[in-house]
């Protein structure tokens, strides 16, 4: 189906390949998550660390429904609600803070790494959480270290709030002397970090840094010699900041699917002079192997439409595995937001021609989306039971952000999140 | 600023749309970040609705800010109305756009549209959900009402004796308890009774339904926290008197269908006879198949079935918003012969009537919107059953107690395929079930704690209902109640890591191996009050050392 651009991006390119690729700009109601939502994965990512969102009664709902609803009977977040008294006069709302940190701490002795967590209201009263955290780090440091980011839906969309989060780590990274050395940035099931480090040391490549670390507390070095391999398409931030340190970053496909993780570890091996021969025989068991495992659910989804929403910035990535390794037709692609920087190695790998969408106005694309009756909409949460009811099959993309994905024996993991809603179609007669 | 973890409420905003998510007809317009749009999955995911909420947001971002969000209001106002066609527009702003005072509200007024519009100002920085919905409740029958308000002093003519008397049923939202099911059962009482439903709101209602509230005689404010402002706002306006009981438990049923007929002189005595008949012993033909009687409760037989016997006195721990709350202290101590060890709510707007029924039970009501204040509660309280929300479903687990949800908020197992009401006859049969079973479960683990040296059991087999505590909880809670015990402070208890409470006892007082060892022969839904009574026995007497012996005297003293 053929988009018709907004005003905004008069679409007189006519493309040839897809640097040059129109995208339509919507503008509209967005139906995603802001930034705070990325709490939901991190803490458990980082078990030494407590996050406090620093908020409305709102923000506090928020991660809780996110978190589906109580998922934990003692979380690693939490919320200080702001209150009237709050808004009234700024000096009285950092000693409200300093006493909820204190009240928090006491009661939770464990924490390493306290996150101060902006939010739309903390932001628009221009509470200095910056402030607060230095604050704070002079009667708590080294004890607990404090940092502050902002997941506010003013600033961010859904898992920018990792990148934000990662972004705060950034200035306090330790120097490195390695030269050189290779940091996997984006935060990866613990499971699916410990399969490349075994891939990595394979291949001959370390020393190896993985940020966020497991802990907090153990912060990966970083110096001139550091290479950034993006294991997130979402780390716009971050990157730069990590540039600014020294690091140079590995533009690359990223990890999803047999083709990215390919082009994902030959981007680093490259960077190493590995040989080809040796990278082939090193990676060659775990591609066969994906390979058989794939094949099952490419059958499934080969020849099927499917249509994306904007939800988590792994849009682009996964449309390119959809189409690629399963034969998909992409109807659209919607994503929050492009920055080429990320993104362009991506970009060039979908067929020519995709409806790339950013931004996005919800009641327009959902009228795109029903006139062009995919066979898979992948979309999140608020949206799926309603086009499950006019006889859409959806994938909750937020399950893709939360699931192991990446890497080669994951990829027919990723294949079967989508084949499951057809299959379970194919199943009911009711 | 005040520290949370959970919250029982979320902000006034989603209690309005709570409200237009009830109702057919009415769009909402909401001036809110991005990030606010997670609200429809409440709606969409916990409650499994096919449709999204009515609800357009303005979603502004940072860039906006400055100017261009008023413009933004009127786009979505406009927008929103082209598309939707609703007959009633609510306007309003979550906790940001309030911040930023757009008065979406006035904006949206200005602009001329050919529908009522309702402007919403429901501050969030003070208030919460369900103030919100009955705000935006009481706002929206008001404006569309106010018209039809007759003079002061207007005489309001008497129904005549041939005309079946009219109610309007107010209060179920989108996203209550049960409220789906309630309606029904609610109709269904009414019909027994002979009275005539005129208009359900905000549930399914349009508001051309709304404007027909003033044809009923009385409106029956059926969930207080929402329905309460605009139910004394009809009898202000229109002399409709209000029924005010909440018919959820038998006992309750009974009051409602009683109050019902005193208000609008109609004879309920055969409606309440026929509701006694499974009870009394007075068993006849007439009654032999009583059991399928739709117009009565099988819950006072089952309570009285020798299998219920091991109900008496079970202790139970009561939290949720105000009217479930209540419900269920009378149920549980007048029907199933508990006996209510905590009660309390976050619904602060009912404190009052709470802290009455605590009172009358020798308790001090926990009034308060702190998880973890209701958590420390319930640790010191040591009940066997608690009923509460999702949140205490967290904290009976953690705790190791059976526990049945009986109040918003809620998640989606909840919101059950089955009929399962609350209120009326069968309302109380799903009650009994509900609150039954997870003790029920209690006793089968005991069996198997029992059983555990057996090699048919594995490791771990447990009920199905929620995973018992492992050997290291257990020793945990264990030593939790020890440090309550200590500390006389619950608080503290549950804030006191762990291991510092192992070496507390109370008093310095210890447990002999043997004494300790008799102590875990027994089951463990009776253990920690025996172990409680054991240990004051023992202070009480200046024994130091509780002794296999101790344990048996102490028994002898105070009993079970
Ligand atoms: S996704 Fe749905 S079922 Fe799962 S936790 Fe969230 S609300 Fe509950
Ligand atoms: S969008 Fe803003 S106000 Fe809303 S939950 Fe996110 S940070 Fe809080």
């Amino acid at each position: 189906m053929a988009l018709e651009p907004c005003t905004e991006v008069p679409a007189t390119n006519i493309k040839k390949s897809n640097t040059d690729l129109s995208v339509l700009k919507e503008r509209g109601q967005r139906e995603v998550f802001c930034g705070l939502t990325g709490i939901v994965w991190l803490h458990r990512k980082m078990q030494d660390a407590f996050f406090l969102v620093v908020g409305s009664r709102t923000c506090a709902h928020l991660i809780q429904s996110a978190a589906g609803v109580m998922i934990f009977a003692e979380p690693r977040f939490g919320t200080a609600i702001l209150g009237e008294r709050d808004l009234a006069g700024l000096a009285d709302a950092n000693e409200e803070l300093d006493r909820v940190v204190d009240q928090l701490l006491e009661r939770r002795p464990d924490i390493g790494t306290l996150f101060l967590v902006g939010s739309c209201p903390s932001e628009v009263i221009k509470l200095d959480l910056a402030k607060a955290a230095e604050r704070l780090n002079h009667r708590f440091f080294p004890k607990v270290r404090i940092l502050n980011y902002s997941g506010s839906g003013i600033e961010t969309t859904f898992t920018q709030g990792e990148d934000a989060c990662l972004g705060s780590m950034v200035p306090v990274l330790p120097h490195s002397q390695d030269e050189p050395s290779l940091m996997v940035v984006g935060s990866l099931a613990d499971v699916v970090e410990d399969q490349f480090q075994r891939l990595f040391d394979k291949l001959g490549i370390g020393p190896v840094y993985f940020f966020p670390p497991r802990r907090a507390a153990q912060l990966p070095p970083i110096g001139k010699g550091t290479k950034l391999l993006l294991a997130q398409p979402f780390l716009s931030d971050t990157v730069r900041s990590l540039i600014s340190r020294g690091a140079t970053l590995l533009p690359s496909p990223y990890p999803f699917g047999i083709e990215g993780t390919t082009a994902w570890l030959k981007t680093a091996a490259d960077a190493w002079n590995i040989d080809h021969e040796r990278f082939e025989e090193a990676i060659a068991p775990q591609v066969n192997r994906a390979k058989i495992a794939l094949e099952r659910y490419r059958q499934a989804l080969t020849g099927r439409k499917a249509f994306l929403f904007p939800d988590s910035q792994l849009e682009i990535p996964l449309a390119r595995f959809l189409s690629r390794e399963c034969g998909m037709e992409l109807v659209e692609v919607g994503t929050p937001y492009i920055d080429r920087l990320l993104m362009d190695t991506e970009i060039n790998l979908l067929p020519v021609g995709t409806a790339l969408s950013e931004g996005q106005d919800v009641e327009k694309q959902l009228d795109r989306c029903r006139e062009a009756r995919p066979d898979i909409t992948v979309c999140g949460l608020g949206l799926a039971n309603p086009l499950e009811a006019e006889g859409m099959a959806t994938k909750w993309s937020i399950e893709l952000v939360f699931s192991p994905i990446h890497g080669y024996d994951q990829a027919a993991d990723l294949a079967e999140l989508f084949a499951r809603p057809l299959e379970r179609r194919r199943r009911l007669t009711v | 600023m005040e520290l949370t973890l959970w919250t029982y409420e979320g902000p006034p905003h989603v209690g309005a749309m709570r409200i237009a998510t009830g109702m057919e007809g009415v769009h909402y317009v909401l001036h809110a970040p991005q990030g606010d749009t997670y609200a429809d999955l409440l709606f969409t995911m916990i409650e499994r609705r096919d449709r999204r909420p009515p609800v357009t947001y303005t979603t502004f971002q940072a860039r906006d800010l400055g100017g261009d969000t008023a413009e933004m209001v009127k786009t979505s106002v406009r927008d929103a109305y082209e598309r939707f066609k609703p007959q009633v527009m609510l306007v309003g702003e979550s906790c940001t756009a309030e911040l930023i005072q757009d008065q979406p509200g006035s904006l949206a007024k200005g602009m001329k549209l050919p529908i009522p519009i309702v402007s919403l100002e429901l501050p969030a920085y003070s208030k919460k959900e369900n103030w919100g919905a009955s705000e935006t409740l009481y706002h929206l029958v008001r404006t569309l009402l106010l018209p039809l308000v007759p003079p002061p002093n207007t005489h309001k003519p008497k129904r005549e004796a041939h005309i079946r008397p009219k109610a309007n049923i107010i209060g179920p939202t989108a996203l209550g308890f049960r409220c789906r099911d309630d309606i029904r059962e609610v109709i269904k009482l009414l019909a027994e009774i002979g009275v005539d439903v005129n208009v359900v709101a905000p549930m399914g209602a349009t508001p051309d339904d709304l404007l027909r509230i003033p044809d009923a005689d009385f409106n029956i404010c059926l969930y207080p926290e929402i329905a309460l402002t605009t139910c004394n706002w009809l009898q202000r306006s229109f002399g409709q008197p209000t029924i005010k009981t909440v018919p959820i438990g038998v006992g309750a049923t009974r009051d409602f269908i009683a109050e019902i007929g005193k208000v609008v002189e109609i004879d309920v005595s055969e409606a309440l006879k026929r509701s006694q008949s499974d009870t009394l012993g007075n068993w006849d033909v007439s009654r032999l198949s009583s059991a399928n009687n739709p117009n009565a409760s099988r819950l006072p037989w089952y309570s009285r079935s020798v299998d219920s016997t091991y109900l008496t006195g079970k202790r139970v721990f009561i939290f949720g918003d105000a009217t479930h709350a209540l419900a269920a202290a009378r149920i549980a101590t007048e029907e199933l012969g508990f006996t209510l060890v905590g009660i309390g709510t976050y619904s602060r707007e009912f404190a009052r009537e709470v802290r009455e029924v605590a009172k009358k039970h020798g308790l001090e009501a926990v009034i308060s919107d702190d998880y973890l204040a209701v958590e420390a509660k319930v640790a010191e309280a040591a009940p066997e059953l608690v009923l509460g929300t999702q949140m205490e479903r967290h904290i009976a687990k953690r705790l190791g107690i059976p526990c049945a949800v009986i109040s918003a908020p809620i998640h989606v197992q909840d919101v059950p395929a089955r009929y399962s009401p609350q209120m009326g006859w069968e309302g109380a049969n799903v009650i009994f079930d509900s609150w039954v079973h997870p003790l029920m479960m209690g006793l089968e683990e005991h069996l198997i704690g029992m059983f555990r040296e057996d090699f048919e059991f594995a490791e771990g087999h447990m009920s199905h209902l929620h995973t018992a505590p492992s050997q290291d909880s257990r020793r945990e809670s264990l030593v939790t109640e020890q440090a309550i015990a200590a500390t006389g402070s619950s608080n503290q208890a549950v804030l006191t890591p762990v291991a510092q409470a192992v070496a507390q006892t109370v008093d310095g007082i210890t447990w002999s191996v043997d004494g300790e060892a008799e102590l875990k022969k027994i089951p463990f839904f009776v253990r920690g009050k025996i172990k409680r009574n054991t240990e004051k026995f023992a202070s009480d007497h200046g024994i130091s050392t509780i002794t296999l012996e101790t344990l048996y005297e102490a028994k002898a003293a105070i009993g079970k």
